[in-house]
């Protein structure tokens, strides 16, 4: 293993859950407010998940009073104070940018668990 | 001023204590040993002289060796020496073993390397030329234009820029700033990029202009 590779390791998180495109996913992010630190949530569905290693990150993206909020989060940020799966969703692509362009019931994903096998 | 030969080990990412995600090149710097020193009074500039790496024996002429030999590196001399300018004169002695802790984090510094090899180049990508139109009849596209006049001067002015050889220069890439210095492994993590490709020799110096 060269040294690039060892810098690597050592800062990636260990304790991230399993989670992948079409999840619904709650994360908490860390905000400094004056000179207090506090998490704030922000919760939607997973859109897109790009790069590996210390460069991997996700864009989760939720509609809020009838307009879509996307934001992009670098998983092994110290700043990620946690992420949650709330709810697996079932999808046949590895982007959901389509989701953008669909409103109301039309934009949900199938949950995972209703799946037809 | 100070300064260390070193290798490029490559670019990653590292987040500061505030969570910023810094893109660094890893360098690994020193240790070098001081091998001479230039003084104003006997050399007419200040400097110190300082070693880096190691080549086999059979491989290096006596010269070279003799001139190591009071910095004790008779029988590992060293694959690159370098001058490093100061402002005065050094107060460091012949011998002394410079590492990465020379550096402190947020400090700048200039990094000087050779830029990696493009080949032969056309004006476009050597000189940033615009070229021609990509539409509406252009037909001409990558070119250069004119080289100059007619009978008068009758010759291409010198330094006319034209397609050439691109690449493999000294390149010096200024005021980068130091992330994060680890002693104990010789490396320093360098906000940016630093010219040439992974595993070339590059020298960190402090900067010049800050």
């Amino acid at each position: 293993m060269n040294t690039i590779q060892k810098l690597h390791k050592e800062n990636l998180k260990t304790t991230l859950p399993q989670f992948g495109v079409g999840d619904t996913v709650k994360v908490d992010v860390l905000i400094v407010e004056g000179d207090k630190e506090r998490t704030q949530a922000f919760s939607g569905t997973v859109i897109a998940r790009k790069g590996c290693g210390i460069a991997e990150n996700i864009t989760v993206r939720r509609v809020l009073h009838g307009q879509g909020v996307e934001r992009i989060f670098p998983l092994h940020s110290p700043r990620i104070a946690k992420i949650e799966v709330v709810k697996r969703g079932r999808v046949r692509r590895a982007k959901l940018y389509y989701l953008r362009g669909l409103v109301g019931k039309a934009s949900r994903v199938e949950d995972a668990a209703n799946q037809q096998v | 001023m100070k300064g260390l030969i070193g290798k490029k080990l490559g670019m990653t990412q590292v987040y500061d204590k505030n969570g910023t995600l810094n893109p660094v090149t890893v360098i690994e710097a020193g240790p070098c040993k001081v091998t001479a020193l230039r003084t104003a009074e006997k050399d007419g500039y200040s400097a110190i002289q300082i070693a880096y790496g190691t080549r086999k024996i059979k491989n290096v002429t006596k010269a070279v060796r003799g001139h190591v030999k009071a910095a004790g590196l008779e029988d590992t001399p060293p694959q690159f020496i370098r001058e490093v300018r100061l402002d005065e004169d050094p107060t460091a002695a012949v011998g002394e073993t410079l590492t990465a802790g020379i550096f402190a984090d947020s400090e700048y510094v200039d990094v000087v390397g050779i830029s990696k090899g493009k080949g032969f180049q056309g004006v476009v990508k050597r000189h940033h030329f615009a070229g021609g139109l990509a539409s509406h009849g252009g037909g001409w596209i990558r070119r250069g234009g004119s080289n100059g006049m007619k009978a008068r001067p009758g010759r291409v002015i010198k330094g006319h820029r034209m397609a050439g050889h691109m690449g493999v220069d000294r390149v010096t890439v200024q005021n980068l700033q130091v992330v994060q210095v680890r002693n104990e492994e010789n490396l320093i993590f360098i906000r940016g990029s630093v010219p040439g490709p992974i595993g070339a020799t590059v020298m960190v110096c402090a900067a010049r202009k800050k």
